[in-house]
C-alpha cells in the first residue's frame, strides 16, 4: 500500500484522478462510433463529445425563472461528486493512497449524492417532465443499489476488505480460480451498470422522446455550461462503470507499483479493456430494445437475485468447511 | 436360482405377450395363467430358500438376493396376483360390456397388470437399492395409466395426483438412495467388492457400522418421506384414495394389498441400515422414533376420516392407510415381538384387503354406484357378497378369530412391553377405525334394498380362499409359517422370537 | 477446504453445479413457456457438461456414457418432446406470470439457505467439496418442489418435475461420482417413460376440461358429493 504522506504517490492520484474526466468523452465517442458502424453508418468522429461539449461550454447558460439557487448549484455537485467517486476507483494502478480514505461504500455514497441532486434539480423547475424523470431516476436506483452493493460485497468477501485496491490486489496475487460468486456478481454488475448508466435497455442516452426518457427528463432544462457539466458527469459515470467491471474481474494489467512502465502498461491493457468493453456495449444496444418501464424492476431483480446467488454461491461452495 | 429367474420372467414376458394380444378374453386367460405360473415359481423359491438359505443371483448385471424376509412377500405378492387375476378376467370382461373401457385400453390393462407385478418381484427380490428405486418408480407408471383408465375426469385428475405426488416423493427417496451411496464412498468393502458395492444392500448391511452417521440420519429422512408417500403416510397420502376410488377394481385390490407393502418393504429395508450406522452415536433408535411417529399419526388420522366417506373404495383406502401406519408403527417400535407382529399384520392386512376389496368391486356392481349410501341390504339381494363384506370388514377391523386379530394383539402385547404409555392411542385408534368401518356397514349390508336390485354374476372364490386363509392363520399359525416369519424376524432385529 | 485449494476440473464442477442452481431460478421464474423449456433444456446440458467433467477428472469410463445419455435424454429428447406437445396442445403463446414473483423468488433463496444449513453438520474428511454440491443439488431438487407448487400450468409442473431429476443427476455424478451404470440405465429409462405417460396425460386433461390448468383439476375431495352415480 503507497505511503499516504508520500508527495509523489498523490501526485500519480491526482494523475489518475484527471485522466477520468479526460478519457470518460473518448469512451461515449468509441461507444457511439461503434454503434454507428454496427447500424452501417459512418458515424461521428470518436471525438466528437469534446468538440460537444466545448461548444456548451462556450454557450451561455440560460436558467428558467422559476429556478431556485439549488438548480444553478447542482451540475457543480453532481460534477464534483461523480469525479471524487471516480478518482477513488484504481484506473490505472493499485497503489493509491486515495484507496486508504475511500472504499467501496464511499463511492456508492459519492455516487447517490450525485444522484440526489440530480433528481433535486430535475425536479426544480416545476415542469412536469422534470418532476416525472427525477422519479423513474430514483425508483431504478432504489433497486440496483441494494444490488451493486451485495454484488460488490461478494467480492469483498473473498477478499476479507471493502477496499477496491485490495480487492483487485488480491484477484491479482491469486491463481486463476474459477469462482462461481464471481460469474454471477459480473452478470450482476454489468446489469446494474446498464441501469445505472441509462443505457438500452433500461433508458436511451439518445433520444428525447417524451414517455421513455429518464436522464434527459432530469437535463431537459439546463443549457450552456450547465448542460455541458451534466453530460461530462454522466460519461465520467460511464467510464467509472465500465472501469470498475474491467479492473474487478480482468483485473490483468493493472500496475501493483509506480513504476512508469507498469503504469504505462496499466493504461494500455484499461484502454484495450475498456475498448473492447465500450465495443459490447454498442453491440449489445444494436440488438436490444428499450424496455417498457413497467418491465425495468423486473431487470433489476433479475441484478439482485444474481448478486444474490453470487452471496450464496460464495458462502455455500467457496468457503467450505 | 431357476426359480428365481422364472419368477421374474415369467411377469416379462407376460407382459410383452400380452402387449400382443388383441382379444381381451384371451388376455384374461392368459393374464391368469401367467400369473398363475409366477405363483409356482414364487412357491419354487421358496422351497429352495427354506432348503439351502439366501438364494443370489446375477441377471444382466442387477444383483438378487433373497432371503426370509423377501421371499415371503414374494409369494404372498405372486398369490395376491393370482387371485386378482382370478376375479380380474369376469369383472374386466362386466366393464368392457358397459363401454366404459375401449379396446386398446384392455390390452393397456393386462400389459400393464403383469407389468406391475413385474416391478413389484424386482423390486422385492433385487440386492442393489438403485434397482430397487427403478423398481418402485417402475410400478407408479405402470400403474398410472390404468389409474386413467376409465377416462373420466375423475380418473384423469386422480391419475395426475397420483403420478405427480408417487413421481415427486419418489424422487426424494431416490436423493436419499444417492445420500446412501455417498455415505458409502468411504467404507472398504474389502478387496472382493465389486465397483458399485455401495449401493448393494446386502454388503452396506454387513458393514453398516461403518457408513457415516451424519450422512445415514439425513438420507432416512428424505427416505422416509420418499417410500412414506408409497406406503400412503399422513400427511403424503392424499394420492391413495383418489387412485383407490377411480381406478379399476382389480387395481384397487392390488394397490392395497402389494404395492403399499413393497414400499414399506424398502423403508424397513433402509431402517436396518441406518440402524447399523447409528448404533454407536448418540440417538441409536432414531430411524424407528421417525417410523413410530409417522406410523402412529397415519393410524390415527386415517382411523377419523373412515368416518366421513362417502366412497366405498375410498372408506376402504383410508382403511388401508390406518393398517399401514400401524406396520409402519411397529416396525419402527423394532424389538421381536413387534417385527413379528408387523410381518404377520402386511400378511393378513394384504389378503383381507384384497379379498375386500374384491368384494365391494361386485357390490359397487350390485347397485350401480360406488356411493355408500346407493349401496343398500346386499345380504338380501345377494348373499355371498353380503356375508363376505360382513366377515371381511369383521376381519379387517380385528375381530377374532381373525388373523388380524392374532397379529394385533401381537403388537399390543409388544407395545405394552416396550412403550406402556402409547398403548391408550393405540388401543383408541383401534376403536374409532372400528366404529367409522362398522357405522357405515350395517346399512349397506342389512339395509333395505332399493327396488329392482338385482344379483350378479361373482367370482367369489379368491374371496373366500383369502378370508379362509386369515380365519386359519387367526386359529392357529401353521408352524413352518411361524418359522418362517421367525427367520425375517431374526433378520430383521439380529434376535428371535420363538 | 477453500475453492482455490481444488484442481481447476473440480472448480469447473463448482461453477457448473452453481449455474444449474442459476437455472433453476430461472425456470422458476420464467414466464414463457417456450423459454422455460429452453432453460430446462439448458440445465440438462449443464447438468451433461458436470458428468463429462467429473468422467475426465476422475478417469470414470461409464460417465462417459451416462453424460452423453443425459445430454441426449435431457438436453434434446426430453425438451424436444414438450415442444412437440406444446404445439400440439397449440400453447407456443402462452404465458402464465406468476402471482408473486419476488416472493417466489425469495422463497427460493430461502430453499437454498436451508439446503446447504442441512448438509452443513457432514464434517468428515474429504466430504467438504462434496456436500457443498450436495446442498446446491439438493437446493435444485427443493426449487423444482417449489415450481410445482406455485405453477398451475401442467406442462410447467412437469418442468418442474424433470429439473427435479436434474437436480438428482447432479447430486449422483458430483457427489458419488456416479451411481452404477445399470442403476443409471433404469432411472433414465424411467424418466423417459414418464415423460412419454406425461405426454399421453397433457391431452387426456385437456380432453376432460379443455384446459391444462391443472388447478382446475378438483373434482375429487374428501367432502365432494360423489361425482359420476352410476359407476360400479
Amino acid at each position: 500500500m503507497a505511503d499516504i504522506l508520500s508527495p509523489s504517490a498523490w501526485l500519480l492520484a491526482l494523475v489518475q484522478a484527471l485522466l477520468f474526466p479526460a478519457l470518460a468523452p473518448l469512451l461515449a465517442g468509441w461507444v457511439r462510433k461503434v454503434r454507428a458502424r454496427l447500424q452501417n453508418r459512418r458515424g461521428a468522429s470518436v471525438f466528437q463529445p469534446y468538440r460537444e461539449l466545448r461548444k456548451l461550454l462556450l454557450k451561455e447558460a440560460r436558467v428558467a425563472h422559476t429556478a431556485s439557487p439549488l438548480f444553478r448549484a447542482a451540475p457543480y455537485v453532481v460534477f464534483v461528486a461523480t469525479w471524487l467517486a471516480a478518482a477513488t476507483v484504481p484506473l490505472l494502478t493499485i497503489d493509491l493512497p486515495t484507496a486508504v480514505v475511500a472504499d467501496i461504500i464511499v463511492l456508492a455514497g459519492l455516487l447517490a449524492l450525485a444522484r440526489v441532486f440530480l433528481a433535486l434539480a430535475g425536479m426544480d423547475v416545476g415542469t412536469a417532465f422534470g418532476g416525472m424523470g427525477a422519479s423513474r431516476e430514483m425508483m431504478i436506483s432504489a433497486l440496483a443499489e441494494p444490488a451493486m452493493l451485495m454484488a460488490v460485497f461478494t467480492l469483498a468477501m473473498t477478499a476479507h476488505s471493502t477496499n477496491l485496491g485490495s480487492v483487485i490486489a488480491h484477484h491479482l496475487g491469486d491463481a486463476f480460480v474459477l469462482r462461481p460468486s464471481y460469474l454471477f456478481a459480473f452478470a450482476g454488475l454489468t446489469l446494474v451498470a446498464l441501469a445505472e448508466t441509462g443505457r438500452i435497455p433500461v433508458d436511451n442516452p439518445t433520444t428525447h422522446l417524451e414517455l421513455t426518457m429518464v436522464h434527459e427528463a432530469m437535463v431537459l432544462e439546463y443549457s450552456g455550461r450547465h448542460l455541458a457539466l451534466m453530460e461530462w458527469a454522466a460519461q465520467i459515470k460511464l467510464l467509472l462503470y465500465g472501469v470498475l467491471v474491467a479492473n474487478i474481474f480482468f483485473p490483468w494489467g493493472v500496475a501493483s507499483d509506480p513504476a512508469p512502465a507498469s503504469l504505462a502498461m496499466g493504461l494500455a491493457a484499461v484502454v484495450l479493456k475498456l475498448a473492447v468493453l465500450g465495443g459490447a456495449l454498442a453491440a449489445a444496444e444494436t440488438v436490444l430494445a428499450k424496455m417498457r418501464l413497467f418491465r425495468v424492476p423486473a431487470f433489476l431483480n433479475l441484478a439482485l437475485l444474481l448478486a444474490l446467488l453470487g452471496l450464496l454461491s460464495h458462502v455455500i461452495l467457496e468457503v467450505g468447511a | 436360482m431357476t426359480a428365481l429367474l422364472l419368477t421374474v420372467l415369467a411377469p416379462l414376458l407376460g407382459a410383452l405377450a400380452l402387449a400382443l394380444v388383441r382379444t381381451p378374453a384371451a388376455g384374461g386367460w392368459l393374464n391368469l395363467a401367467i400369473s398363475a405360473l409366477t405363483l409356482v415359481a414364487a412357491g419354487w423359491l421358496a422351497w429352495s430358500v427354506a432348503l439351502e438359505g439366501d438364494v443370489v443371483g446375477r441377471l444382466i448385471g442387477i444383483g438378487f438376493r433373497v432371503d426370509a424376509f423377501n421371499v415371503y412377500l414374494v409369494v404372498l405378492t405372486a398369490f395376491v396376483g393370482l387371485t386378482t387375476s382370478i376375479f380380474s378376467r369376469p369383472y374386466m370382461r362386466h366393464v368392457r360390456a358397459e363401454g366404459r373401457v375401449y379396446l386398446g385400453g384392455m390390452r393397456v390393462y393386462h400389459s400393464m397388470y403383469q407389468t406391475f407385478m413385474l416391478t413389484m418381484l424386482v423390486a422385492l427380490t433385487t440386492d442393489n437399492l438403485g434397482v430397487l428405486w427403478v423398481a418402485v418408480e417402475g410400478a407408479t407408471l405402470a400403474t398410472v395409466l390404468l389409474v386413467s383408465l376409465y377416462r373420466t375426469p375423475e380418473a384423469i385428475e386422480a391419475a395426475w395426483k397420483y403420478f405427480i405426488l408417487c413421481g415427486v416423493g419418489i424422487a426424494l427417496a431416490l436423493f436419499g438412495t444417492v445420500l446412501t451411496y455417498f455415505a458409502a464412498q468411504h467404507v472398504d468393502f474389502g478387496a472382493l467388492a465389486e465397483p458399485g458395492a455401495g449401493l448393494i444392500w446386502s454388503s452396506l448391511h454387513a458393514h453398516a457400522a461403518a457408513l457415516d452417521p451424519t450422512v445415514m440420519r439425513i438420507a432416512f429422512v428424505f427416505l422416509l418421506v420418499g417410500y412414506g408417500t408409497k406406503v400412503g403416510l399422513v400427511p403424503m397420502h392424499q394420492w391413495l384414495p383418489d387412485a383407490h376410488s377411480e381406478g379399476p377394481t382389480p387395481m384397487s385390490a392390488v394397490l392395497s394389498g402389494l404395492l403399499l407393502n413393497v414400499a414399506l418393504y424398502a423403508l424397513v429395508r433402509f431402517k436396518m441400515l441406518v440402524d447399523g450406522s447409528l448404533a454407536a452415536t448418540a440417538s441409536p433408535h432414531l430411524a424407528g422414533a421417525l417410523l413410530m411417529g409417522f406410523g402412529l399419526v397415519s393410524f390415527t388420522v386415517a382411523g377419523l376420516f373412515l368416518h366421513r366417506q362417502r366412497d366405498i373404495k375410498r372408506l376402504f383406502s383410508y382403511s388401508s392407510i390406518e393398517h399401514m401406519g400401524l406396520m409402519t408403527f411397529a416396525f419402527g417400535l423394532g424389538g421381536p415381538l413387534a417385527t413379528f407382529g408387523a410381518l404377520l399384520h402386511m400378511l393378513v392386512h394384504s389378503l383381507t384387503k384384497s379379498a375386500i376389496f374384491v368384494t365391494v368391486g361386485h357390490a359397487a356392481h350390485i347397485a350401480g354406484s360406488q356411493g355408500i349410501e346407493k349401496i343398500r341390504g346386499l345380504i338380501r339381494t345377494q348373499p355371498a357378497v353380503g356375508w363376505s363384506l360382513l366377515i371381511g370388514v369383521a376381519a379387517i377391523a380385528g375381530f377374532p378369530p381373525f388373523g388380524v386379530f392374532t397379529s394385533e394383539f401381537l403388537l399390543l402385547t409388544a407395545t405394552m412391553q416396550a412403550q406402556p404409555w402409547l398403548t391408550l392411542p393405540l388401543v383408541t385408534g383401534l376403536a374409532i377405525a372400528f366404529a367409522g368401518l362398522f357405522r357405515h356397514l350395517h346399512p349397506m349390508v342389512y339395509g333395505t334394498p332399493p327396488e329392482g336390485q338385482q344379483p350378479v354374476q361373482a367370482n367369489m372364490i379368491p374371496v373366500v380362499v383369502h378370508l379362509g386363509l386369515v380365519l386359519w392363520l387367526g386359529l392357529a399359525i401353521p408352524g413352518f409359517l411361524a418359522q418362517w416369519l421367525n427367520r425375517a424376524t431374526q433378520l430383521i432385529t439380529g434376535s428371535s422370537l420363538l | 477446504m477453500s475453492l482455490p485449494a481444488l484442481p481447476l476440473l473440480q472448480q469447473l464442477v463448482v461453477l457448473l453445479a452453481a449455474l444449474v442452481l442459476f437455472l433453476s431460478f430461472v425456470l422458476l421464474a420464467q414466464s414463457r413457456l417456450v423459454s422455460a423449456i429452453h432453460a430446462f433444456a439448458w440445465q440438462g446440458a449443464l447438468v451433461a457438461a458436470v458428468t463429462a467433467v467429473v468422467a475426465v477428472s476422475g478417469d470414470v469410463h461409464h460417465l462417459y456414457f451416462s453424460a452423453g445419455l443425459t445430454l441426449l435424454l435431457k438436453a434434446l429428447v426430453i425438451p424436444a418432446m414438450l415442444h412437440r406437445q406444446v404445439r400440439g396442445l397449440a400453447l407456443e403463446r402462452h404465458t402464465e406470470p406468476l402471482q408473486r414473483p419476488s416472493l417466489a423468488i425469495m422463497a427460493a433463496v430461502g430453499l437454498v439457505i436451508f439446503s446447504s444449513w442441512l448438509v452443513l453438520p457432514m464434517v468428515a474428511e474429504e466430504l467438504a467439496f462434496t456436500r457443498n454440491i450436495l446442498a446446491i443439488s439438493l437446493a435444485v431438487v427443493l426449487i423444482g418442489f417449489l415450481m410445482m407448487v406455485v405453477r398451475q400450468q401442467a406442462v410447467a409442473q412437469v418442468l418442474g418435475f424433470m429439473s427435479i431429476e436434474n437436480g438428482l443427476f447432479l447430486a449422483a455424478v458430483s457427489a458419488t461420482g456416479g451411481m452404477p451404470l445399470i442403476v443409471e440405465l433404469g432411472v433414465a429409462f424411467d424418466v423417459l417413460v414418464a415423460m412419454v405417460l406425461f405426454g399421453v396425460f397433457f391431452f387426456q386433461i385437456r380432453e376432460s376440461i379443455d384446459s391444462l390448468d391443472v388447478d382446475r383439476l378438483n373434482r375429487l375431495s374428501e367432502t365432494a358429493e360423489i361425482a359420476g352415480e352410476d359407476r360400479p
